[in-house]
């Protein structure tokens, strides 16, 4: 048997709004949320039964994220391949259901904080996040680098997101 | 430090802003037809009732008693799963019902889904609504009236399996003999309401001989 969807959204909710104020601005967070619970109860008949919701949940969350930016800077995702996303991305889902992470990213200061959301859970390069962050490339690889080492001190984890050079 | 602490940990702030956002889905979620079943609560002289509606109507008044978790499980089951909490989209049946427990009101005039019930239960469920307020009828009586006077216990059946109870009032229907018979919101619920609607009502007297 299904859970209620209130249900879902009652366990969750908290969870996602975590989520989306981590890879977006106040605004588009709150309509990121929207949209995700949107789409998940428009599907959740279709879910399996022992499917993890808290990691189906935050999928469409940064699938929804990614949508807001595309709205407003379409020319930049559309080239993520060309220039290469960042290399821990290729299994982003491992850290996607690690709540104290994400508790940890939002506590992270304004800017290290959207570069490591943008990059680690967005999946997109420095240059795609410098042009967003209207910034040069070298400031976002910086709070990037800050941001990762406030995580890991945080975190007591010298492994988190360790990209290869 | 384990995940859960996370989920409990919401801030004030965190918290006003999901009660906004939960608003919010709930009309959204409506306007795109994506709710199969909306509920809320309201206070009732007679505990905190659950309403639950389809698109059809009113499918669903459950007493506290019953377990509200519990019928929202039934609800997801037998219905589907796309449930949301909407408080407006119940505002007419709320306002209904606060009227007829202010004593104003003596009918409702709802559209309800009875898609919850068999044909036969619908019926006789269907046939509670023409019976008077204020007023009770036997199960023997309901039966008659229905054109199956033999059919007395599975009349009874069909009442105490009433999804829509105080809007199709079963409250109204009692043994022969005068006691009360049963009530799926217990016999103080059923006898408060007898009483509401006559002051007269003798109350349960006779169930205790």
């Amino acid at each position: 048997m299904q859970a209620p969807f209130e249900r879902i959204v009652q366990e969750y909710g908290l969870n996602v709004l975590r989520v989306c104020r981590a890879l977006l601005d106040e605004h588009r967070a709150q309509d990121a949320w929207s949209e995700t619970f949107l789409a998940a109860l428009k599907a959740y008949p279709q879910l399996p039964d022992d499917a993890n919701v808290l990691a189906w949940l935050v999928r469409i969350a940064r699938n929804k994220a990614i949508d807001e930016l595309r709205k407003h800077k379409p020319e930049i995702l559309n080239d993520q391949d060309m220039d290469g996303p960042a290399s821990g991305m290729n299994r982003p889902d491992l850290q996607l259901d690690n709540l104290q992470l994400w508790h940890e990213v939002n506590q992270l200061p304004g800017k290290q904080r959207q570069v490591v959301a943008y990059r680690y859970l967005g999946g997109m390069s420095y240059a795609q996040i410098a042009e967003i962050l209207s910034g040069s490339e070298a400031a976002a690889r910086r709070a990037g680098a800050d941001g990762i080492k406030n995580l890991r001190v945080r975190l007591d984890d010298q492994e988190l997101w360790r990209e290869q050079p | 430090m384990n995940e859960k602490n996370y989920q409990q940990q919401a801030t004030a702030a965190e918290m006003q802003t999901l009660d906004a956002l939960q608003g919010q889905l709930a009309e959204k979620a409506r306007a795109l037809e994506l709710v199969d079943v909306a509920y809320r609560m309201v206070d009732s002289p007679v505990g905190s009732l659950l309403l639950a509606s389809t698109d059809a109507g009113l499918v669903r008044v459950a007493f506290e008693s019953e377990g509200h978790d519990r019928i929202l499980e039934l609800l997801s089951e037998k219905l589907s799963p796309r449930i949301l909490r909407d408080k407006s989209s119940l505002d007419g049946t709320a306002r209904q019902l606060d009227e007829y427990f202010a004593g104003t009101r003596h009918s409702f005039e709802l559209p309800v889904d009875l898609q919850l019930s068999t044909q036969f239960r619908r019926q006789v469920q269907l046939e509670l609504g023409h019976i008077d307020y204020g007023q009770t009828l036997s199960y023997a009586q309901l039966a008659q009236q229905i054109g199956k006077p033999k059919a007395v216990r599975a009349v009874g059946s069909a009442c105490a399996t009433n999804p829509i109870p105080i809007v199709l009032p079963c409250h109204r229907v009692l043994r022969t003999d005068g006691s009360l018979g049963g009530y799926l919101g217990g016999l103080e619920a059923k006898t408060e309401l007898l009483k509401l609607e006559n002051p007269d009502f003798a109350g349960s007297a006779a169930t205790l001989f």
